[in-house]
């Protein structure tokens, strides 16, 4: 098995979640667009790991699952706490940073 | 795991004195579930945490001292609990040195219980040696005459607090999660009193920063209590910074230890062979002494306590009698070693310590002269009596400086609560000239407690404060006789001074707010049972304390038992591993006490309270109103008002970090990006306009009139355009910006793979 | 276990055609189901999509001999994040039908960067990775050994980590309790 298989899968669905990340107007999508980027991320430490026969690479990618577990809790109680204020979560209509 | 071999004979309890803060951490955690649902809202979960807190180091209390007074008593080192093997760290094991000390003596050797929290491998050293020396970071509880003396005040003062609180506090929106902090505040004193290694002590120095943080702030709907909330936790931190630097050179140069048993070895062998050098010693205690002179007020960093009056007059108590502002002390008690040998000054006998000590006293006792907030006072006192522990530390009476704290502890904490309970009465006011005076015949269980307070604070024998100061005093070895540890002149004088000066502010205070007439509005009142109740125990401490310690020569010449003399020397005094042990001659020597000391010092405390006493006996036998001479008093001693100037000001530290420090560096980064915003930004902006404006022009000069119109326009709406080219970038659009910032990355990704990848 | 032996069986010399054949599969799943994750007009199916995402993950962690991870994936990933986010559909009331408002107006832009990333990404990979194989040689990485390196070599990083989950539970309930 080639190394670039995997690296060159994980590369596509990165792009693919960063389409998201910049197309979607809900705010739950972005945030499930966010993890497909990190589940790229851990596909290619995994392969990583695998080409080298090296372990570090499977450690980060577990303690990448768990931060994005607590990206997840976070982001989730922003957006629930933005639809609380604004009764919408299209985060076009957020736009409190406007100079 | 790195079970202690423990000795069959030590006492059950102090294994299990981890229980005492246990059961104090496990109060704030149900207080913080529970309390809101149970009818006194939580305050009952506290009083009865702490309560059985107290009970518990009152029978380690014991527990320790009838061991030593056994030890004494069969003269044989056999019968006492030895020390536990130094555990785990490196593999120096020394014995428990046996010491017979003045009089037969055996004085208990520190117990220590520790266990492995967990252990740092290098990563880059995969050798199996190199992970078996890796640095293990242990947690546990050590306990010896010092560690036990702070359970019992602390413990004490956190119990009459509680108490008092039910009743100073009541109705408070905020009242369970008072007592939460309240017990939190005091099991992380308690955690980091009992530290065995830096790290568990740094963890509880922090703990206790957080604490009194949110006690500070605890009405932080007022602004001013918030900011003195902050102030006390920035000023904090700038010596905290001290405390992490010195916990890591100590690390480094005790070989990769956190153990404070093993760091005070090798800071003992300095100069030896397996010891610290002196220079990292030096450094390390600079950094540590940073870190102390911020939590134990020191000069200049000392700024943050006066204004943390502004919490609950309770927690000032619990601060400053126990929970807080001894930290530093005590770390300096725990780590004497280090900072003696660090801080003694090269080729001489002298050690710098007692210079800032003496420093501080003075200054300290000097601001709490021009104060008329009844508690501020107490708050530069307290700066000012801390000044005198660290002196007595510098110095080498070690013991000195520790009765001192024990002895300061009751009668401070006796005053701060009296205080409270007159600002009780006198509606929530703190202001001695607009509000009290008069409240002699008011409030007299308040008054005589309140005397009883600030005459063992002034150092009248024989309540408790004569005692410790004469033996600071006597430690500094400048008067005849008295073969104290080095010839320390300047520190000693200040301690007289000081002596005086505490004399002749505690009078001043007393005058302004019991004698006198009362300048209130309301009718004031004595306060309930659960605050009078706290000060009367209290003054009952500040009473008798100082027996604990008494001279030998003085015990004799009452005719008392031989037995009674210097009985906290015995019992508090470390000795065994680890400890301070006496290096060659130099050390614990203990200064000769001396009769006529005494009676001079008595004499200046005499002296000072009669001058302060006349100035107000006339003042208010002129005016009952009165609170100072209105008659230009100041104005005819230029010196004397140049001097009160500078005492309101504070020495002008706050000017200094306020407005110099920060104001400088606010003002100047503000100053900078001004000038950025104004002419770089504008200039692009402005050339922008007119590169297109003369681009404009040529192009009507050089082409068709007809193409463009206007060409003064021109300028102007390219100006406009430019801009509002720059501000549709600033839409406040998140999702915008993240398309720049991918985009940005793509670019930048393809510049290093194209133009700067070259394989290889 | 089951999942193991197959892995172990693919990835031997003789079945390593066997496992290039499923990888190409879970990978077309996984890229269909991605493009249809972010097209989709529906939330709900968006989330059911991203579901079948992270399992083909999973899939491929077996490939890679990844076993610790892949069951990690399928607790944490489908069982607790993919619950969370449909609870975080249905607390914020969006509409379970089709929304034809779910994409705004410049999704040329998103696809412009997503395009130009894919590109910088894969030419590079190219490049750099031609023709590099995987050890044929390959054991299965062991939970034992992953979980000695965790508690040993990142045992720091690992309090850290700990730490930095707890402030986030605290985080999630303040910042969403309501008050």
């Amino acid at each position: 098995m080639f190394l670039n298989q995997f690296l060159l899968f994980a590369a596509v669905l990165f792009s693919i979640g960063v389409y998201g990340v910049l197309t979607r107007r809900n705010g739950v999508l972005v945030l499930m667009s966010i993890e497909l980027i990190l589940n790229a991320v851990n596909i290619n430490l995994i392969a990583f790991a695998a080409y080298n026969q090296d372990l570090s690479g499977q450690v980060f990618a577990l303690f990448i699952i768990a931060v994005a577990a607590a990206e997840v809790g976070v982001g989730l109680a922003i957006v629930l706490l933005i639809y609380r204020n604004r009764r919408s979560i299209d985060i076009t209509e957020q736009n409190a940073l406007r100079g | 795991m790195l079970g202690a071999e423990l000795v069959t004979q030590t006492p059950w309890i102090f294994e299990t004195v981890w229980l005492i803060p246990g059961i104090m951490a496990a109060s704030f955690m149900l207080i913080l579930f529970f309390g809101k649902r149970l009818p006194q809202k939580g305050a009952e979960i506290g009083i009865a945490a702490i309560i059985a807190a107290f009970a518990l180091s009152s029978f380690a209390t014991y527990t320790w001292i009838s061991e030593i007074n056994s030890g004494s008593e069969a003269e044989s080192y056999e019968a006492l609990p030895a020390a536990t093997a130094p555990i785990g760290f490196g593999s120096a094991v020394v014995e428990p040195i046996a010491f017979a000390g003045e009089e037969g003596v055996v004085r208990g050797a520190p117990i220590i219980t520790e266990y492995e929290w967990f252990s740092v491998t290098d990563p880059m050293q995969e050798s199996v040696a190199a992970k078996s020396s890796a640095p293990a970071i242990g947690i546990g509880t050590w306990v010896d005459g010092q560690s036990i003396m702070m359970l019992f005040v602390v413990t004490f003062i956190s119990m009459l607090v509680h108490i008092y609180s039910t009743e100073y506090v009541s109705g408070d929106r905020r009242y369970t999660h008072y007592f939460a902090f309240l017990s939190l505040f005091t099991a992380s004193m308690l955690f980091m009193v009992l530290s065995t290694s830096t790290i568990q002590l740094i963890v509880g120095w922090e703990l206790v920063g957080v604490c009194s943080f949110a006690l500070i702030g605890h009405w932080w709907e007022d602004k001013p209590n918030s900011d003195a909330a902050l102030k006390a936790f920035l000023t904090n931190r700038v010596g905290d910074i001290g405390l992490l630097v010195g916990m890591i050179i100590l690390f480094f140069a005790a070989g990769n230890s956190f153990s404070i048993e093993k760091i005070n070895q090798m800071a003992v062998l300095s100069g030896e062979d397996g010891g610290i050098s002196q220079g990292v010693l030096l450094a390390a205690s600079l950094c540590l002494m940073a870190a102390v002179m911020s939590k134990s007020g020191q000069f200049i960093l000392h700024t943050w306590l006066p204004d943390a009056m502004a919490g609950p007059t309770p927690v000032s108590a619990l601060i400053h009698a126990a929970t807080m502002v001894v930290a530093g002390v005590y770390m300096i008690g725990r780590l004497y070693p280090v900072f003696w040998e660090g801080l003694s000054i090269y080729g001489s006998n002298i050690n710098a310590m007692a210079f800032i000590g003496g420093l501080t006293t003075v200054g300290g006792g000097l601001l709490a002269f021009v104060q008329r907030d009844i508690k501020k006072v107490l708050a530069y006192s307290t700066v000012s009596q801390l000044g005198y522990m660290v002196m007595a530390l510098g110095v080498g009476a070690y013991t000195a400086g520790m009765f001192h704290l024990f002895t300061h502890a009751f009668f401070k904490a006796c005053l701060f609560l009296g205080a409270g309970s007159l600002s009780h009465a006198c509606h929530h006011s703190f202001d001695m000239k607009k509000d009290m005076g008069g409240l002699r015949k008011k409030m007299p269980l308040t008054f005589a407690t309140f005397m009883i307070g600030s005459l063992a604070l002034a150092g009248l024998p024989p309540l408790a404060g004569f005692w410790s100061k004469d033996e600071i005093l006597v430690g500094a070895g400048v008067w005849p006789g008295t073969e104290g540890n080095g010839t320390y002149h300047i520190p000693f004088i200040f301690g007289c001074i000081t002596a005086a000066l505490t004399a002749a502010y505690m009078t001043r205070v007393i005058w302004l707010t019991f004698f006198g007439k009362y300048r209130g509005h309301e009718e004031p009142h004595e306060s309930s049972w659960r605050i009078r109740m706290p000060l009367v125990l209290l003054a009952g401490f500040a009473t008798v304390a100082g027996f604990l310690n008494m001279p030998s020569g003085f015990v004799s010449a009452v005719g008392l038992p031989k037995s009674w003399a210097h009985k906290f020397e015995d019992w508090v005094e470390p000795e065994g591993v680890s400890t301070f042990v006496s290096k060659a001659q130099n050390g614990f020597t203990h200064a000769k006490p001396s009769l006529s000391l005494a009676i001079v010092a008595s004499g200046l405390v005499l002296i000072s309270i009669a001058v302060v006493w006349t100035y107000y006996k006339k003042l208010f036998a002129k005016d009952e109103m009165a609170t100072e001479y209105t008659d230009g008093f100041m104005s005819r001693m230029p010196l004397l008002a140049t001097g009160h100037k500078i005492l309101t000001n504070k020495y002008y530290l706050d000017h200094l970090y306020t407005d110099k420090i920060a104001g400088t560096t606010k003002g100047s980064l503000a100053k900078v990006s001004y000038w950025f915003n104004q002419n770089v930004l504008d200039a692009i902006v402005n050339s922008a306009g007119s590169v297109s404006a003369a681009a404009g022009r040529a192009l009507y000069k050089h082409f068709d009139q007809g193409v463009i119109d206007n060409a003064v326009n021109s300028s102007a709406g390219a100006a406009s355009s430019s801009g509002g080219v720059l501000r549709r970038l600033q839409s406040g659009q998140v999702r915008q910006y993240a398309s720049l910032m991918f985009g940005a990355a793509v670019l930048i990704a393809v510049v290093f793979v194209f133009a700067l990848g070259e394989r290889g | 276990m089951n999942l193991l032996l197959q892995a172990e069986t693919a990835l031997s010399e003789t079945g390593e055609w066997i496992a290039n054949g499923f990888f190409y599969l879970i990978a077309t799943v996984a890229v269909v189901a991605a493009l249809k994750m972010v097209s989709t007009k529906n939330v709900v199916h968006a989330a059911l999509y991203l579901l079948v995402v992270l399992s083909a993950v999973a899939a491929t962690y077996v490939i890679l001999g990844a076993e610790f991870a892949a069951a990690t994936q399928v607790l944490v990933y489908l069982g607790a994040i993919m619950v969370l986010m449909l609870f975080g559909v249905m607390l914020t009331r969006a509409k379970l039908g089709n929304d034809e408002e779910l994409d705004h107006d410049q999704r040329w832009i998103g696809s412009l960067v997503g395009v130009g990333m894919l590109a910088v990404m894969s030419y590079s990979l190219w490049e750099f990775y031609q023709g590099e194989r995987l050890p044929s040689e390959q054991s299965p990485q062991r939970t034992q050994e992953v979980a000695l390196e965790i508690f040993s070599t990142y045992i720091v990083a690992f309090e850290a980590l700990s730490v930095l989950l707890l402030a986030a539970l605290i985080g999630a309930i303040v910042v969403a309790r309501k008050d």
